[in-house]
């Protein structure tokens, strides 16, 4: 170690060292770089600056809000409302549009369904796809399959309302038995097979037409004779051979057995009135319309 | 009378751990008492056996062989680290690998914890134990202190470890993030790190030169805060003493408040100030040259950790936290810029005079690398903190690509820097087996990061431009499932680079074991001009 009177150089820079050594290591006395030291303070200064300006300094009950009156939140809601107010009149009209004449009015009906677009992708797409094709359990959109009626009316009652929710009174509402325990073992065979009769799949003759005997006792009631389905009640058709849960064995004799409950929320309490109508309308042209 | 005691506090582990294993409510905390269980059992022989040997002479020289074990634990857990991070980034890009058979212990949202705290605490915690082990034994002169106390926080953070990864996989969290562990663990690592305190700060008060090293400064601010940091976040209050479930004492804002002081400063002081410490040892050694700047060492070293302490609001932009608190996060973590660029301009300035070395050696070619990341993403990180940015940023891929450029680039590469360098010394070989493997093992790493770094500012960007894309009537266009299935292609590619950065890692371990084999492979030194 070197004394403070005799100065130990680097040879390599020419420049002092502190003088201390760790396990040979050395270290040089060179001054903070100019452009370093300047950014930091110029930093330091606008954080000064900065802190003035937006709500900042903790107080004893709030915190200094700043000259500039900014907020987070502020920010959010002028953006919302820069929209709501270019979008007023517009959205006033689609309120109480009349939908069945909408595409009388291109500008509105362009409005409606980009609006039911964004609504779609917000609220349905979850359970529906982004597609609108659904998956098991989650009915598909796109097609003229419906299970409460696909014209505009009951489209905008089932968004409003939802099915078999247990928040609004006037929801959609339907309930198949399980027949787990109330048909045998053999006969729930029979009446899958029957089901994959007159849904067009290959099924056992004989089995289907006991089971045609028992689909009569049992299911005709909510599914018709011919098993074409209710609306009214929310009974699928079984016999155009497009499925909710699956139309193979195994999965119609789960359905069978045990029933199912697919619930929607409503809607009615979450949307406005214009946004029920645009995605009304949204949903209605994606092709299976009525 | 020593072993005395410790056979009664062994035993007294020993019995309650049974009794735990047997009341246990859950699968973690059994599998965790059994662990135990077997530990303190091990450990009760294992010093009844010694009881009547008479006692050796007190070893003297430098501690190294706790060092020697914790670069092979280091080279271990890096690869698993890696590998795991491998298998979650393809199952987001292609979430079948998340295979029903391996439910629900193969899951991502299991196997994510995983990755993480094999590569931070595993493998990153590692690596700074023993460096701050051989550093400050170094540096002061000085046998490490307190006897085998570094081989019980080897081991006793080595069992941590276990006992959290086998926690994940069994579905005990506390769902912090960096601070999964439930309360057992995480009392289990408070004592483990007071006796790494105590071990470091023994030494330190034993050396033979006056002034302290700058790196030891920041090993010391590394084991001090996060000591801080740990406890507070975890406070908490077990539902029951036989099971692993605990409530959080903070709620609410409070709550994510407090776990993201702690989250940023996991990053501020075990992965920049910890590592900095080993910056400040490795890079003047293999330079041979003298640090930069003193004057820079103390105000930066100050500054840093001064300001990065407050920094933790950022994580909380647009949340519940009150607006005043997230711009002094904003505020500090700008200023922050400068002083966590004062370690990267000590660091390549070291170099000054050494320059020449970049061409011949790959492992001073690997700390110029890991500074220049160091740098990018102290630049990255106060630029994502402005609120402005973050409403872009936050919440998408560009985060994980910040954290990576920093992990990987920085942490890792000087990192696998210090294995290179320490391995010949602690094993007494010339040099590592194979110098080009080295070159390898640089080439795969930086290319791997360049790929991960890339594809995820690409896809955190455009997922974040899709998330707020709307119509000129102010509607979204964007479902939340587009905007993922418009990641599929840079997820791809995001894995493709953890796969070179596997690799590079596994050649470090084949190059490490045949170091320590012995017979070094003579050949011409990388980067030779031509003659």
């Amino acid at each position: 170690m070197s004394s403070k009177d005799k100065k130990d150089v680097d040879d390599v820079t020419g420049i002092d060292t502190t003088g201390h050594s760790w396990d040979g290591i050395k270290e040089l006395n060179n001054p903070l770089p100019r452009w370093w030291l300047w950014t930091f303070y110029i930093t330091i200064i606008w954080g000064i600056g900065y802190t003035i300006a937006y709500p900042a300094w903790p107080l004893i009950n709030s915190a200094t809000s700043g000259l500039l009156g900014y907020s987070t939140r502020g920010e959010v809601a002028q953006e919302i409302a820069r929209f709501e107010e270019a979008n007023a009149d517009i959205m006033a009209e689609l309120a109480v549009a009349d939908l069945e004449t909408l595409d009388q009015n291109p500008e509105l009906m362009r409005f409606a369904s980009s609006a039911g677009a964004a609504v779609f992708r917000n609220n349905c797409s979850q359970c529906h796809g982004s597609g609108a094709a659904g998956a098991v359990g989650y009915p598909n959109l796109l097609d003229d399959d419906w299970l409460w009626g696909g014209d505009f009316e009951n489209i905008a009652y089932t968004i409003r309302h939802g099915i078999r929710n247990e928040e609004d009174w006037d929801a959609r509402y339907s309930e198949m038995t399980a027949f787990d325990d109330i048909l045998s073992n053999e006969e729930i065979d029979a009446v899958v097979q029957h089901v994959l009769a007159i849904s067009g799949q290959s099924h056992d003759a004989a089995l289907a037409l006991a089971g045609s005997e028992i689909y009569l006792d049992n299911c005709a009631a909510c599914h018709g004779d011919e098993g074409l389905g209710n609306r009214d009640l929310g009974a699928p058709n079984l016999a155009n051979n497009l499925w909710l849960y699956g139309g193979d064995p195994a999965t119609l004799e789960q359905t069978i057995r045990y029933s199912r409950f697919g619930v929607m929320p409503p809607w009615g309490t979450r949307l406005t009135e214009a946004e029920i109508r645009a995605v009304t309308a949204y949903v209605h042209q994606l092709g299976g319309g009525e | 009378m020593g072993n005395y005691l410790k056979l009664v506090a062994l035993g007294a582990v020993a019995l309650f751990a049974a009794i735990a294993a047997s009341w246990g409510r859950d699968t973690a905390y059994i599998v965790h008492a059994i662990i135990i269980l077997g530990v303190s059992g091990f450990m009760f022989i294992r010093v009844l056996r010694q009881m009547e040997e008479p006692a050796m002479p007190a070893p003297t020289g430098y501690m190294d062989d706790v060092v020697r074990a914790g670069v092979i634990a280091t080279t271990f857990w890096g690869v698993v680290g890696f590998l795991v991070g491998v298998v979650i980034a393809f199952q987001l890009a292609f979430p079948q690998l998340n295979f029903d058979v391996l439910q629900p212990y193969g899951n991502f949202g299991r196997l994510r914890p995983l990755h993480t705290s094999a590569v931070i605490f595993a493998f990153g915690g590692n690596a700074l134990i023993i460096s701050s082990f051989y550093i400050v034994q170094r540096t002061c002169g000085a046998r490490l202190w307190g006897g085998n106390l570094g081989w019980f926080v080897f081991w006793g953070y080595n069992l941590f470890i276990v006992l959290a990864a086998t926690g994940y996989l069994l579905g005990s969290t506390q769902s912090k993030e960096y601070a999964e562990p439930e309360w057992y663990v995480d009392i289990w690592l408070t004592i483990v790190w007071v006796a790494f305190l105590a071990a470091f700060l023994g030494t330190l008060f034993k050396r033979q030169e006056r002034h302290i090293y700058v790196a030891n400064w920041f090993l010391l601010a590394f084991i001090v805060t996060v000591a801080m940091l740990h406890i507070v976040n975890n406070l908490s209050i077990p539902v029951s003493i036989w099971g692993s479930k605990s409530v959080q004492v903070f709620s609410g804002v409070q709550d994510a408040m407090v776990q993201w002081w702690y989250g940023h400063n996991a990053v501020g002081f075990f992965l920049t100030a910890g590592f900095l410490g080993m910056m400040y040892y490795f890079v003047p050694k293999q330079a041979g040259r003298p640090i930069f700047s003193y004057k820079l060492s103390i105000i930066h070293f100050w500054a840093l950790i001064f300001l990065y302490i407050w920094a933790g609001p950022h994580h909380l932009h647009y949340t519940a936290l009150p607006d005043w608190a997230s711009t002094l996060g904003m505020v500090f973590s700008i200023i922050l810029w400068m002083p966590s660029w004062g370690g990267m301009i000590n660091g390549l300035m070291t170099l000054q005079g050494a320059w020449d070395k970049l061409r011949t050696d790959p492992i001073i070619r690997m700390m110029v690398i890991s500074l220049a990341f160091y740098g990018m993403s102290t630049f990255e990180g106060p630029m994502m903190s402005i609120r402005a940015v973050n409403s872009l940023s936050h919440y998408t891929d560009w985060t994980i690509g910040h954290v990576h450029s920093g992990a990987l680039g920085w942490n890792g590469m000087i990192t696998f820097a210090a294995l290179y360098f320490l391995t010949p010394k602690l094993w007494g070989r010339a040099q590592m087996y194979s110098m080009s493997a080295i070159n390898w093992h640089f080439w795969l790493a930086t290319i791997g990061i360049i790929l991960y770094a890339a594809s995820m500012w690409v896809t955190g960007i455009m997922e974040g431009l899709m998330w707020r894309e709307v119509d000129a009537n102010g509607f979204l266009v964007n479902s939340f499932a587009d905007t993922v299935s418009a990641k599929f292609p840079m997820y791809v590619v995001r894995g493709l680079g953890g796969v070179l950065y596997l690799t590079g890692g596994i050649i470090m371990a084949w190059n490490i074991y045949m170091t320590i084999r012995g017979g070094v492979k003579v050949t011409a030194p990388v980067g030779v001009p031509a003659e």
